[in-house]
């Protein structure tokens, strides 16, 4: 069985929480204790309705003010998917929340009021959706219901995120479906009020949308983990290489090139745990057994021989700032890109988004909390990285404050 | 109508993920545990701390909080998987923490020692100088656990701060802690109770048999099936009788109710789940105190 992981962005006013609400509870996947708790605190609110959010919103200080302030993590299952939700706040002031939430998602679901169409929220989610790179994004219009399933709504506000989606250059693919996730129209079940709508509804196109195909015929990318050498009389030589596939495919015979020595080998054999497999691909967690004998440790990374593979020490980056205190220009952070870190110094700051406007600003003093921007980098030791449109998984790093230890930044290589 | 295959098999995407965030630890921790209650979930996590690291012995020891109010049946699975696992296996006792006069027993009915232990492991890891523990909590679980990180950083006093999280981006990991502070890791996050059933099925894992249908002596109360024990305070109206149950999960037996159950083998018990009308921790009185009673517990040091 596959995994579908879905970000989703909105407000509490566009019926973000109904939508999830109606999903798990169309699939069956809320039990009735967790529903019956839901309902006597909506009744003790005084709440003239059953408030679905109240699923999601885990901490005390979200029920107090009654947001989504942190990524809530929500699972469902149908008879042939897994689907794990990253409900995502959807005010400017939580784009950090967002972008972590949305980090992990494959596609993304975006609603609309449809009495209200689209505004300036819309294009920061979509712009981030875009950011992230994900391959297909699905808006959704809702509140149809109150707009008395009206064609014409629908296509008006279609066409207007339209203009939208080529304005921001979204590459991927945008689906738009008209929902009532009050009522269910095109949820889970199809409309009958909608004869007009030829789509189809928003579960049928997440269980039938690949995932996770592009990873698997992008260049073979393997960063180690760590090196398992057994000692034991059973395994006395052994030496095998830990870590999860980033991106493409190795098999047994595989010719092989380790970053940064550059020394060559072949791969001897693939394990997972105690079986052995002929290949394995993006996303596994295996052990790489090499013919040769080499000095290879954690930080490292095993590609495909000749395989486009680059070692940068100076490079462009788009950044997405997480942190309270600013991001300098010249100051040094710790730099993770997958499991190697490296210490990595600011260069220069070139750009920067304003989240509202969605405009580029060449005059930039600082990064704060929620801009998006580009800058120049160099860093100590070289980072294995590709350029991020063309394997997103291998094009990623968060910049780490050498004294709080805190994440307090993710950047987009580009090179 | 035809048949469809895999329906409902476990996501292998899930198994690689946790060995990736184990090996993590290993590599990013110098002296990280296994938090082990003796439940599905913690011995569906040495199963995976074995794969993570085949052929090699797992870089782990197991450490559990005895709060002295066990099934009887998992201590004795827990030595055996040990001895089995080869894992050393290190205990601290919540009796010694209220010898000491660190904490203090809980009176009346509704009495338990699940509060108490946090102390006895925030002393233990101070003891023994820990800096990650691995724990088998899952997001689906509750409210609260649906917001935690994977890498959960916790202070010099062991305190969750749901508002100073990091960003957790990708599937990169920082575990970059001061001096006192530690980490929980929770390799399992994205598991469901049928991803752990379906993983223990098709892994063949040996479990406690207090999971499986059996006859025992309980009180009902609140709606529920207490198991009786020596523990247990009971008021005079309630009555002890035998009944047919299972465990669907597994802590204190003070705190875990029992559900009326025929469910003698795996399959079964993964048909009875998909069939629950009641979630998991519907049977765990500890997190009925209050809506955000794992909220509180974590802030104070609760795993």
């Amino acid at each position: 069985m596959d995994i579908l992981k879905i970000a989703t962005a909105g407000s509490v006013d566009d019926g973000k929480s109904s939508l999830i609400g109606r999903l798990l509870y169309d699939t069956k996947s809320v039990t009735k204790d967790k529903l019956e708790a839901v309902e006597s605190i909506s009744k003790r609110k005084g709440l003239s309705f059953v408030d679905l959010s109240l699923l999601t919103d885990g901490l005390i200080a979200e029920r107090e003010q009654g947001i989504t302030i942190d990524v809530a993590h929500i699972y469902f299952n149908t008879e042939n998917r897994k689907y794990i939700i990253a409900d995502t706040p959807g005010h400017v002031e939580y784009t950090r929340n967002m972008i972590t939430g949305a980090s992990n998602a494959e596609t993304a679901i975006v609603l609309i009021d449809a009495r209200n169409g689209v505004w300036e929220q819309t294009r920061r989610h979509l712009s981030i959706f875009s950011l992230l790179r994900l391959t297909t994004v699905f808006i959704c219009i809702n509140k149809m219901d109150m707009v008395s399933y009206e064609e014409n709504i629908f296509t008006t506000i279609k066409k207007n995120a339209e203009d939208l989606v080529e304005k921001i250059n979204f590459k991927g693919k945008v689906v738009f479906i008209p929902i009532s996730a009050k009522y269910g129209d095109n949820v889970v079940s199809v409309s009958a009020n909608m004869e007009w709508y030829k789509g189809e509804t928003l579960l049928n196109y997440l269980e039938k949308l690949p995932v996770h195909e592009m990873d698997k015929k992008q260049p073979a990318r393997f960063p180690v983990q760590l090196v398992i050498r057994p000692h034991n009389d059973a395994y006395h030589d052994f030496r095998g290489y830990a870590g999860k596939i980033a991106s493409g495919t190795f098999a047994e015979g595989d010719e092989i090139t380790v970053l940064p020595s550059l020394k060559k080998s072949i791969i001897k054999s693939i394990h997972r745990g105690e079986k052995k497999i002929a290949a394995a691909v993006a996303g596994e967690s295996v052990l790489l057994e090499l013919e040769k004998d080499i000095d290879i440790s954690r930080g490292n990374m095993i590609v495909a021989a000749n395989n486009n593979y680059k070692l940068l020490t100076n490079f462009n980056a788009t950044i997405a700032w997480l942190d309270d205190a600013p991001l300098e220009n010249n100051k040094t952070y710790l730099l993770q890109h997958g499991v190697n870190s490296t210490t990595a110094k600011i260069v220069s700051l070139n750009t920067v988004i304003n989240m509202k406007t969605m405009e580029e600003n060449k005059t930039v003093t600082n990064f704060k909390l929620n801009d998006i921007g580009k800058i120049s980098l160099k860093t100590a030791q070289p980072v294995f990285a590709d350029d991020y449109n063309d394997v997103p998984v291998n094009g990623v790093f968060i910049l780490i404050d050498k004294f709080s230890n805190k994440t307090v930044g993710v950047g987009f290589v580009e090179v | 109508m035809h048949t469809k295959k895999n329906v409902n098999t476990f996501p292998r995407a899930l198994e690689d993920e946790a060995i990736y965030i184990i090996r993590e630890v290993a590599a990013q921790f110098e002296k990280p545990v296994l938090l082990f209650s003796g439940g599905k979930d913690s011995i569906t996590l040495v199963h995976l701390i074995q794969k993570a690291f085949y052929p090699a012995r797992p870089p782990f020891a197991m450490l559990h909080i005895d709060t002295g109010h066990n099934f009887k049946e998992t201590i004795i699975f827990r030595d055996w998987l040990a001895a089995h696992t080869g894992m050393q296996l290190i205990v601290r006792y919540v009796q010694q923490s209220i010898n000491a006069g660190k904490v203090t027993e809980e009176t009346g009915k509704y009495a338990s020692r699940n509060v108490l232990q946090t102390v006895t492991l925030l002393d233990a890891i101070e003891e023994l100088k820990l800096d990650a523990c691995i724990g088998g909590a899952r997001r689906d679980e509750e409210k609260a656990r649906a917001k935690e990180r994977i890498f959960s950083v916790r202070d010099n006093f062991g305190q969750w701060d749901a508002k100073k999280q990091r960003s957790e981006l990708f599937d990169i990991l920082n575990g970059k802690i001061n001096t006192g502070e530690n980490v929980r890791v929770f390799p399992i996050s994205n598991w469901t109770e049928l991803d752990v059933w379906n993983y223990i099925k098709e892994e063949a894992l040996a479990i406690p048999s207090v999971y499986f249908s059996h006859k025992r002596n309980v009180i009902e109360r609140d709606g529920m099936y207490w198991p009786h024990s020596p523990f247990l305070n009971t008021t005079k109206d309630e009555t002890v009788f035998e009944a047919t149950v299972r465990f669907r999960t597994v802590g204190d037996m003070t705190c875990t109710a029992a559900v009326l159950s025929e469910a003698a083998d795996i399959d079964t018990i993964i048909q009875e789940i998909k069939a629950a009308t009641i979630s998991e921790r519907g049977a765990r009185i500890d997190d009925k105190r209050s809506e955000a009673a794992m909220e509180k517990r974590k802030n104070e040091g609760y795993f």
